[in-house]
C-alpha cells in the first residue's frame, strides 16, 4: 500500500551520452536510485514492507539513444534540508560516466508527472551513410507527400501506419564536423489509443530503411505545450549545475 | 607484440543487434581504465560464461584489485559473450575483448580463465578461439598471451590441457604476484627461450601446473617430462585471511548481476568434513577474517556500492565466531542481510530470523542425504531432531516456504535412503501446517557428482538412467505428500559434469568437438544436449562410462593425482572406507587434528576467533558443542611467522 506523504519535489534534467547510451531505461533507474542513496539524498520512501524511494521517471529513452534532456522527479522527505546547488556534482560524481545531472529545480506542488504532461521531445539523427545531397531532397518530398507510411508490429500482426500526424517537424540541420547528415526532428510524444510513441528509428527507417541501423540518436529537449505555448519541463529558476556548464563548454 | 588499443568502434555497431547490450559496456563502479605500459604484464582475467554470472565472481575480482595495484602489471576483465554477440562478433571479425578499456585479447600477456563449473569447458574454448590464438597451446608462438586457468575445477584441469598453457592451484593472492613477476622479466629479457622458456619458469612456481610439460604414462599417471617439472603440484594457500582485505572496491554494475548485493567473505576452508564437497576439502585450513575487519568492509562497501544488502560469505556462515557481533552491527542500520550456506538448526534459525526482518519469502537448509545412514556416510551430521527443530522454528518465525537440498546417487545409497527425502519433506511439511495454512516445502534435489581431491573420487556415480529412475521415485512419493514441491537437477547434465570433473587428457578432443558443433553455454538448459557429447565420445572413442560411472581402483593412478589441494591421499582414502563403514569425524577446528595434510604439510593452521564451538546445533558430530573445550587453535590476531609448522 503506498500512501501519500507531503513532500518536497524536485525536478533534475540528466544526460545520457557515449557508451552508458547502451544500458537499458530500467537498469539507468536503478543507477540512479542507488546513487541517491549512496549521497545521502533525503528522498522520501513509499510506506509498506520494502520501502522505496519515490522517483518518477520521465519518457524512457530507447535503448542505444544519448540524451542531454532526460528527466527525473524526486520526492524528498518534508522538512529535510535538501542542497540543490550541490546535489547536480555531488550525485553526477557517483552516476556511470555519460550520465551527468545538469540542471535541477523546485516543482510546485501540484506540477502534472512528466509522463503526463510533456507533450514533444526534439530529436537529432546523425545518419553517418545517407549522401547528404539527397536528403533534403527526399525530407522534401514526404513532406509533400503529405505521408509517411511505415509497418509496425503490434501482436504479432503487421498494421500500416502514417507517422507524419506525429511528425511535429522535420528537417536537416548543419552536417557533423565529419560531414554526416544531421536530421532534426520534433516528434509528438502523447501515445495514441494502447499504442507507443512514434520514435525517430521509426521515421528514419521509413524514410530510409536500409540506413536506420549505422543513425545516432539523440534527444536534445523535451518540451510541456499548454495554451500555445512550448515550455522546458525545468522551471526557468532552476540552478544549471556549474560542472555542467563546464562539461558543455570542453 | 603488436597493441592494438581500444577497439571501441568496432564492438558498438554490434550493440544495437543484441540482447542486454549493458554485458558489455563495463563502466561499473570500482572499475578502473589501467594504463598499459610495454614493460608491465598485462592479465585479461576471463569468467567463461554470461556477464551476469561471471561479474560477481569473488575471486576475479580479488585477483583485478592485487594485480591494478601492482606496479608491474595492468588487469581487465572479460566475459564470454552470448551466443547473438558471438556470432555479430565472428560476422564482424571482432575479437574477444576487455570490458575495461574494450582492448582486443591479444593486447594481454595472460588470459587467465576462473574455472567454476564443468560445463563451462566448451566456453573457455570458445574465449580461446574467439581471443584470435591457436586453439592448442602447443600451436602458440611466442608472441601470443598465455591462458592460465585457476578456481577449483583446475584441481582437474586434464581434459583442457591441451588447450591451457598452466593450471593455477590453490589461493591466488599471492600467485599471481609471482606469475607476473616470472612473465614480466621474461618479457623484459627478450623473451629467451621462446614459449618453452616461460613454460618452465611458470612450472618453477609453487601451485603452477604446466600440463606441456608432463606426459601420461600408459597406466594413466601423468609425470615430468622436463627437468623443471615437479612430480607433484602443491595447491597455494594463504596463512592469513586479514592480510588480504579484498575486494576493496566491489564492483557495481550498471545491470542486474546474479547475487547483486555486497558480498564480504567472512572465512575461506571449512572442515566440518562433508565428504562429497570438493570446496570444503580444496580449501582447508579456516582462516577467519577478523570481527573489527568484516564489519568495516561491510561499512565502506555499503557507503561505495550504495547496495542494501550485504551477504556474509564462507562455506558455513553459522560457524564464523563473529557472526553475532557482526550481524549485530549491521542490523542497526537499513541494511538487510544474507546468511547464504546455512546450518541446520535451531542457532542458525535464530540469526536468520534477526537478519530478515520483514522479507521472510525463504529459508533455505541442506541436508543432502535422507536418512540418518545416508548422513553417516556423507558425514553431514544432522539428525532428524535437528532439522524439525529448525524447521519448526523457522515456520514459527514466520517463514512460510522452506526449501530443503539433497542429493541423490550417493555411495551406498538405497532406495530407502532416497525415498527417505520425501519422508522428510513430508513430515517438516506437517510441522509447518500447523504454524501456516499455506506452508510449503520444495525439495531441491541434486545428482552427485564425485569430484577430484575429495574422499568420494574412487566412486563410480550413477548412470543417468539410474539417476533418472531415482527422481521418478521421488516423483511418484512426492505426489502423496501435501505440501512438497519437487525440483530436480537434469541426470543428462550431471553426466557431463562427471565425465569432465573425472577425465584425462583424452577428453580434449571430446570437448574439442562438442564445442565445434556449437556446444557452448551447456549449462544453459536451453543449449545443453547430451547428444552432442555421446556422439563425441563415439567420434573419439571415448568410453564415457569408465570415467563418470566405475569405481577407480586405488592402485591406479587417478588423472589428478600428480595435483595437491593438501589432503594426503592416505587421509581421503581412509576417509572413504569410513564413509562405506558408516563412520562419522569430527570438525578438527575444535578437535584434534587428525592429520589430512591440509595444515601439517604447509606449515600452518586454522585461524579462528574463538576456540569454542559455535553455540547450537551439534550436526551430530558427537561432539559436546554446548560447552566447546580447550583445543589447539591458531586464535587471532596473533599472526602465524611464515614457515612454522607445527
Amino acid at each position: 500500500m503506498t500512501q501519500a506523504v507531503a513532500t518536497d519535489r524536485i525536478r533534475c534534467r540528466y544526460t545520457k551520452l557515449g557508451k552508458v547510451r547502451f544500458l537499458g531505461h530500467r537498469d539507468l533507474a536503478r543507477c540512479l536510485d542507488r546513487a541517491l542513496r549512496r549521497v545521502g539524498v533525503p528522498v522520501a520512501r513509499t510506506q509498506g514492507f520494502t520501502p522505496r524511494f519515490r522517483l518518477a521517471f520521465g519518457l524512457a529513452l530507447p535503448t542505444g539513444a544519448e540524451s542531454v534532456a532526460e528527466y527525473l522527479d524526486i520526492d524528498l522527505e518534508a522538512g529535510a534540508p535538501a542542497d540543490l546547488v550541490d546535489l547536480p556534482s555531488a550525485v553526477s560524481a557517483v552516476l556511470p560516466p555519460g550520465v551527468d545531472i545538469t540542471a535541477v529545480g523546485p516543482l510546485g506542488p501540484h506540477t502534472g508527472s512528466l509522463q503526463s504532461s510533456v507533450t514533444s521531445c526534439t530529436w537529432e539523427v546523425v545518419l553517418p551513410t545517407v549522401d547528404d545531397r539527397t536528403a533534403n531532397a527526399r525530407i522534401e518530398r514526404v513532406l509533400a507527400d503529405a505521408v509517411l507510411v511505415t509497418t509496425v508490429t503490434r501482436k504479432g500482426v503487421g498494421v500500416r501506419q502514417d507517422l507524419l500526424p506525429d511528425v511535429v517537424r522535420l528537417g536537416v540541420g548543419p552536417p557533423t564536423d565529419d560531414g554526416a547528415v544531421r536530421l532534426e526532428l520534433e516528434l509528438a510524444s502523447a501515445a495514441g489509443e494502447g499504442g507507443r510513441s512514434v520514435r525517430p528509428g521509426d521515421v528514419v527507417s521509413a524514410i530510409w530503411p536500409d540506413v536506420a541501423e549505422g543513425a545516432r540518436h539523440r534527444r536534445t529537449a523535451q518540451w510541456i505545450a499548454s495554451d500555445g505555448v512550448r515550455r522546458d519541463p525545468l522551471p526557468v529558476a532552476a540552478a544549471v549545475a556549474p560542472h555542467a556548464q563546464r562539461c558543455a563548454s570542453c | 607484440m603488436a597493441v592494438t588499443g581500444p577497439i571501441w568502434s568496432d564492438i558498438e555497431p554490434l550493440l544495437s543487434r543484441v540482447q542486454k547490450p549493458a554485458r558489455y559496456l563495463g563502466l561499473e563502479g570500482g572499475s578502473v581504465q589501467p594504463e598499459h605500459h610495454p614493460d608491465k604484464v598485462a592479465w585479461l582475467v576471463t569468467y567463461p560464461d554470461t556477464y551476469e554470472v561471471g561479474l560477481p565472481n569473488a575471486g576475479l575480482q580479488i585477483l583485478y584489485e592485487i594485480l591494478n595495484e601492482r606496479a608491474d602489471a595492468v588487469c581487465e576483465r572479460a566475459y564470454a559473450p552470448w551466443v547473438d554477440m558471438e556470432s555479430e562478433m565472428r560476422a564482424a571479425g571482432v575479437p574477444l575483448f576487455s570490458v575495461d578499456t574494450h582492448r582486443p585479447a591479444r593486447d594481454f600477456d595472460v588470459i587467465a580463465v576462473n574455472l567454476a563449473a564443468e560445463l563451462t569447458y566448451t566456453n573457455v574454448l570458445s574465449c580461446i578461439d574467439l581471443a584470435g590464438l591457436p586453439l592448442h597451446s602447443a600451436a602458440r608462438g611466442v608472441d601470443d598471451p598465455f591462458v592460465l586457468l585457476g578456481g577449483h575445477c583446475a584441481f582437474n584441469p586434464e581434459p583442457l590441457a591441451d588447450f591451457v598453457d598452466a593450471a593455477c592451484l590453490g589461493d591466488g593472492e599471492e600467485l599471481v604476484g609471482d606469475i607476473t613477476e616470472v612473465i614480466g622479466s621474461w618479457k623484459r629479457a627478450g623473451r629467451p627461450d621462446g614459449r618453452l622458456g616461460a613454460w618452465r619458469l611458470l612450472a618453477s612456481i609453487d601451485g603452477v601446473y604446466v600440463p606441456a610439460l608432463y606426459r601420461v604414462t600408459p597406466e594413466g599417471a601423468v609425470v615430468p617430462d622436463d627437468i623443471v617439472a615437479p612430480a607433484m603440484v602443491h595447491k597455494r594457500t594463504i596463512a592469513d585471511l586479514a592480510a588480504w582485505p579484498y575486494p576493496k572496491a566491489q564492483l557495481a554494475p550498471l545491470t542486474e548481476v546474479v547475487h547483486d548485493r555486497l558480498n564480504v567473505e567472512v572465512f575461506r576452508g571449512c572442515t566440518r568434513g562433508c565428504r562429497f564437497c570438493q570446496a570444503g576439502m580444496i580449501t582447508r585450513p579456516v582462516r577467519e577474517r577478523p570481527a573489527s575487519q568484516v564489519r568495516s568492509m561491510v561499512e565502506r562497501g555499503l557507503e561505495r556500492t550504495g547496495h542494501d544488502e550485504v551477504a556474509l560469505t564462507s562455506l558455513s556462515t553459522a560457524d564464523y565466531s563473529g557472526i553475532e557481533e557482526v550481524v549485530g552491527a549491521i542490523t542497526c542500520s537499513d541494511t538487510a542481510v544474507s546468511l547464504p550456506s546455512l546450518r541446520v538448526d535451531a542457532f542458525t534459525v535464530g540469526l536468520a530470523a534477526q537478519v530478515a526482518k520483514a522479507r521472510r519469502t525463504g529459508l533455505t537448509f541442506a541436508p543432502e542425504g535422507g536418512t540418518w545412514r545416508m548422513r553417516k556416510v556423507i558425514n553431514k551430521l544432522i539428525t532428524e531432531e535437528d532439522l524439525y527443530a529448525a524447521v519448526d522454528a523457522a515456520f514459527a518465525e514466520g517463514w512460510r516456504r522452506i526449501k530443503l537440498y539433497f542429493l541423490i546417487g550417493l555411495p551406498t545409497e538405497t532406495d530407502e535412503d532416497v525415498l527417505g527425502i520425501i519422508e522428510l519433506a513430508g513430515r517438516c511439511a506437517q510441522l509447518g501446517r500447523r504454524r501456516h495454512r499455506g506452508a510449503s516445502i520444495t525439495v531441491s534435489v541434486g545428482g552427485f557428482v564425485p569430484k577430484p581431491q575429495t574422499p568420494f573420487q574412487w566412486f563410480g556415480m550413477d548412470t543417468a538412467e539410474e539417476m533418472q529412475r531415482k527422481v521418478d521415485l521421488l516423483r511418484t512419493a512426492a505426489r502423496t505428500h501435501k505440501g512438497v514441491e519437487l525440483k530436480w537437477h537434469d541426470p543428462a547434465a550431471s553426466q557431463v559434469e562427471g565425465l569432465m570433473a573425472r577425465g584425462d587428457r583424452s577428453l580434449g578432443p571430446v570437448l574439442e568437438s562438442v564445442w565445434r558443433s556449437g556446444g557452448v553455454f551447456q549449462e544453459w538448459s536451453e543449449h545443453f544436449r547430451l547428444e552432442r557429447w555421446t556422439v563425441a565420445c563415439a567420434e573419439h572413442g571415448v568410453d564415457a562410462a569408465a570415467f563418470a560411472n566405475h569405481d577407480r581402483p586405488r592402485e591406479r593412478p587417478l588423472p589428478w593425482s600428480h595435483l595437491s589441494a593438501g589432503l594426503h591421499e592416505d587421509f581421503l582414502w581412509e576417509d572413504w572406507q569410513d564413509a562405506l563403514a558408516e563412520a562419522a569425524v569430527e570438525d578438527c577446528r575444535w578437535t584434534p587434528c587428525y592429520d589430512c595434510g591440509a595444515c601439517t604439510g604447509y606449515g600452518i593452521e586454522h585461524v579462528v576467533a574463538s576456540s569454542t564451538p559455535p553455540a547450537g546445533g551439534s550436526q551430530g558430530t558427537g561432539q559436546d558443542l554446548t560447552t566447546g573445550g580447550a583445543v589447539p587453535v591458531q586464535l587471532l590476531p596473533t599472526r602465524l611467522p611464515v614457515g612454522v609448522g607445527r
